[in-house]
């Protein structure tokens, strides 16, 4: 591990008297903050925001896991177990994974990888921030009212009749919905109307495919669950009886339009993450991605086939038995995009030049759950196995490997890869990579017990369970706690390295893609001059242009003696 | 081999005919995919060592994969998905359409129980009671919200929806008994809303089809010699002789009646609005003059069983209530919920 701290050049603060002016330190007021306009500050607005909701589900997955450590009641009774279960869902899916890598990551390395000064819409992209929070704030006053206790599905005519605060919930998650609509649209204008002078559509880093591919998905999504939900809400509070079969309204109905969105939405989870990923197996392979194009329009085949598939999730719902031939061939459609991109990763590295970091650490993890998850989902889009396993553990497991796993791997990959970037520090590489390993086996001791739980016929939800399935409960659990700890540990040596971290050069990771271009942490306007790419975003034949520090004179990265000031 | 790969994934027995061709194709499944994940895995930490970097700012030369190994490798795999789909649809249709000349069976869900009518006008709470080898064809359909008809050794699930009629089919291969589970989240008590199917051999099955009218002077007095045992245990025999689980369970699960798990000594709130402890006060005058104290949130429809029960068999039942106060309220296999409606004599599931 000698070669660790390969990268860091301490960069004395203030060097020959001239402070140099970052995003950060440019103001301080609270006001500097809340009303900012710079995508870079509402980028950590939102990363601060999503690592608190994380917190938040992860507190109640580790409260759902401890209560199952016996098969009667441990400490909860059943109402509140079902309340808890329903807002982790909620928490997890809606404030943390949807918004998490877009709105964090995205708004932060979007326009600097497209040599921007900003996104699009500088202003609605606040704006967002602020609904964002508004909804967060909704799913909030309805946890204090006492949760809701339909299951994150909100299935009618359960969801219609439930004593629990269903309509605050629909309320806050349909407010999110315009929060994340508005992030699409900006985020497709922007890439459309914001690239730097030559830089063509393949020109682009690959992360930036897979966010448009996402907002795409967004915007074309998200207001069928806002209709969908919206009516649950009325039907409980108006009685309106459009789901209930009882005033002749048909509750598959809504199961169709749940998942017409929430079949994509595991992509608008999942696709950012496959771009992080992207750009992290390729820095730390020193290497071009083995298939640019594969990837790219990879991304896009699965937003577009993604909408084709939601009907795999009803198999024993209630459908015709052409709808579910044609749902399990296209749900095997969808996995050969994904196949794709998992072999044009793993290729990559072929004649690279690999070194082991803790976002590669977390490119692993990535591999592993997506792989061995993503052959679940094949499995269970198996009409006939599907019949086994619907509404199991396996299912719960397949879930949290492929969705869960993935979005919480590549975000913590991107957490880690841009670290360096966004706050000019650099976080301990030996913790890095400790804390990656634990979280992997954490997930892995967690969700793999889940798997035979689901074979053996557990159903999901359940409060009490059969005692035969303690023992595989009991490993869950435990492993819950390692990944809890685990997070924690993380979240403590990333503050420690925010505050008193070695100062990071302008590109720690000999990267080629264009957010290294600029110093760390970059200016108010990202780039103190039009800057030109020279370099592919994947060019690793040649050593990095370099990049001139003209405020503090001090020269960042210098790879070969090749400067270039 | 079968029940060596059945044993390492945890699937449960294969109880019906179809069974074993599903876990059949799931081996195959999980064994083709968890082959080529381990691949696909095992190849990247090859790569990770075989091209671990050896200087810093190490170059390396472009390299572009062939597109005929891209197509090769994504050819190879959407075939092999196919077959899955092939398989696995034909399953599917199979399972989904039940054979001509099927027993049939009403299956009535409502939070948080099973109601199964057979065709004879004969019905039971919570237990399935099929014949072997025969095809059982259920037609489902909920009172309430959705629920999901989910037996594991069958490898049979359907959700079960209100004003909507699903209907599945199975035909079970061994005799015994199996776990019934909804698997659809249901409310409060979805994980207590089990049953199960009682498989009988045919002779076992036709003396159970004759066993049901039993409600003869010399069964009954049979019945109560053998309730020798001690007061509470007559108390069992006594409720179960007279109807009582009928309408009241003994696991907590509210039912025509409330139920008796955890009943005495604690609070109970009444129609009215008075809230009463339920002592034996409360509880003989329950069984004199039901409609007195009618319990919120049900119905009184309760007849009085005044002049019809004996001294004794009260007292048994208070016992036997009594016994019930801290019963857990657990997913409990064990007990008697088979109450035939016509009559009175249960059927008890062995556990």
């Amino acid at each position: 591990m000698t070669t660790i701290d390969v990268g860091v050049i301490p960069i004395p603060h203030g060097r020959g008297g001239v402070r140099r002016e970052t995003y950060l330190n440019i103001a301080h007021t609270v006001k500097s903050w809340a009303l900012t306009t710079d995508h870079k500050r509402i980028g950590i607005l939102y990363l601060v925001t999503t690592i608190m909701t994380l917190g938040l589900g992860g507190a109640f997955a580790l409260i759902l896991r401890t209560e199952h450590l016996t098969p009667q009641m441990t400490f909860l009774d059943a109402y509140t177990y079902n309340r808890m279960f329903t807002m982790h869902g909620i928490v997890m899916v809606w404030l943390f994974m949807i918004p998490s890598i877009p709105t964090a990551f995205g708004n932060f390395v979007l326009p600097i990888m497209l040599g921007a000064k900003d996104v699009a819409f500088p202003r609605l992209n606040l704006l967002s921030y602020y609904i964002y929070l508004a909804g967060v704030v909704w799913v909030l006053v309805a946890l204090w009212m006492g949760g809701c206790d339909t299951g994150w599905t909100f299935y009618t005519p359960y969801s219609a009749h439930s004593p629990s605060a269903v309509v605050p919930t629909v309320l806050g998650i349909f407010i999110l919905g315009w929060s994340t609509i508005i992030t699409g649209v900006n985020f497709i204008v922007t890439t459309h109307t914001m690239r730097v002078k030559g830089m063509g559509w393949f020109r682009m880093p690959l992360f930036v495919w897979n966010l448009y591919a996402v907002s795409i998905i967004q915007v074309l999504a998200t207001p069928v669950l806002a209709i969908s939900l919206a009516i649950v809400g009325l039907d409980h509070w108006f009685d309106w009886g459009l789901f209930d079969p009882a005033r002749g309204g048909d509750p598959v109905l809504y199961q169709h339009l749940f998942w017409f969105y929430s079949h994509p939405a595991v992509y608008i989870m999942i696709l950012p993450a496959m771009g992080v990923i992207a750009e992290v197996v390729c820095t730390f392979s020193h290497k071009n991605p083995s298939s640019y194009k594969a990837i790219a329009y990879s991304a896009l085949g699965i937003a577009f086939v993604g909408f084709l598939t939601w009907g795999h999730h009803m198999f024993v719902a209630g459908m015709s038995q052409f709808d579910a031939a044609a749902f399990g061939v296209l749900s095997m459609l969808v996995a050969i995009f994904s196949a794709i991109k998992v072999f044009t990763w793993v290729l990559t590295m072929r004649k690279g030049s690999v070194v082991l970091r803790t976002p590669l650490v977390y490119f692993f993890a990535f591999l592993f759950l997506f792989v061995f998850g993503g052959m679940t989902g094949v499995a269970v889009a198996t009409e006939s196995l599907d019949i086994h396993w619907h509404d199991t553990y396996f299912i719960v497991a397949h879930f949290h490997f492929i969705m869960v796993g993935g979005t919480l791997t590549g975000w913590l990959a991107g957490l880690h890869y841009w670290f360096p970037k966004m706050t000019g520090r650099m976080y301990n590489e030996r913790w890095g990579i400790t804390g990656a390993t634990l979280v992997f086996a954490g997930f892995f001791l967690t969700f793999f017990p889940q798997f035979l739980l689901g074979n053996a016929g557990m159903p999901r939800r359940y409060y009490y369970y059969n005692p035969v399935y303690q023992p595989l409960h009991v490993v869950s659990t435990v492993g819950s706690w390692l990944l809890g700890a685990a997070m924690l540990m993380t979240l403590g040596y990333l503050l420690v390295a925010l505050f008193a971290g070695p100062r990071a050069s302008a590109n720690p990771w000999d990267s080629r893609s264009y957010e290294w271009y600029t110093p760390s942490p970059p200016p108010k306007h990202n780039f103190t001059k039009e800057p030109v790419f020279a370099l592919d975003p994947y060019d690793y034949t040649v050593p990095f242009p370099g990049v001139g520090d003209e405020a503090d004179g001090s020269l960042a990265r210098d790879p070969g003696g090749a400067a270039n000031g | 081999m079968n029940n060596l790969l059945r044993g390492w994934l945890n699937l449960p027995p294969q109880a019906s005919t179809y069974a074993r061709s599903l876990d059949l194709l799931h081996y195959f499944v999980i064994a083709s995919t968890m082959v080529g994940a381990t691949f696909v895995f095992l190849l990247a930490l090859y790569f990770l060592t075989r091209y671990h970097r050896q200087r810093p700012y190490e170059l390396t030369s472009r390299v572009k994969t062939g597109v005929p190994i891209e197509f090769a490798i994504i050819g190879g795999l959407q075939v092999l998905f196919l077959v899955f789909w092939v398989i696995g649809a034909t399953q599917y249709q199979h399972v989904m359409n039940a054979p001509p000349g099927a027993m049939q069976v009403y299956v009535t869900a409502k939070q948080w129980m099973w109601k199964f009518s057979y065709p004879d006008g004969s019905a039971s709470m919570d237990v399935l009671t099929v014949p072997l080898g025969k095809p059982i064809k259920l037609v489902m359909t909920s009172r309430d919200v959705i629920h999901s008809f989910y037996v594991p050794a069958f490898r049979a699930k359907h959700d079960v929806v209100p004003g909507r009629y699903y209907t599945i089919w199975f035909t079970a291969n061994t005799p015994g008994l199996f776990n019934i589970e909804c698997a659809e989240y249901c409310g409060v008590d979805h994980s207590r809303m089990l049953g199960l199917v009682q498989v009988l051999s045919d002779e076992d099955y036709r003396r159970w089809l004759d066993g049901r009218p039993v409600a003869t002077e010399e069964g009954l007095a049979g019945a109560s010699a053998r309730g020798g045992g001690d007061l509470a245990e007559r108390g069992r025999e006594v409720a179960s002789r007279r109807g009582c689980f009928n309408c009241h369970t003994l696991d907590g699960q509210p039912h025509v009646g409330p139920s008796w798990a955890g009943l005495y000594m604690s609070s109970v709130r009444l129609t009215d609005g008075r809230t009463v402890v339920a002592d034996e006060a409360y509880l003989t005058r329950s069984m004199m003059d039901p409609q007195a104290d009618v319990v919120a949130g049900y119905k009184g429809v309760m007849p009085t069983y005044r002049g019809a029960l004996e001294e004794p068999e009260v007292a048994a039942l208070v016992e036997f209530i009594k016994t019930l106060q801290n019963t857990p309220f657990a997913p409990s296999m064990q007990l008697p919920k088979v109450v035939p409606e016509t009559q009175g004599q249960p059927q008890e599931p062995k556990p």
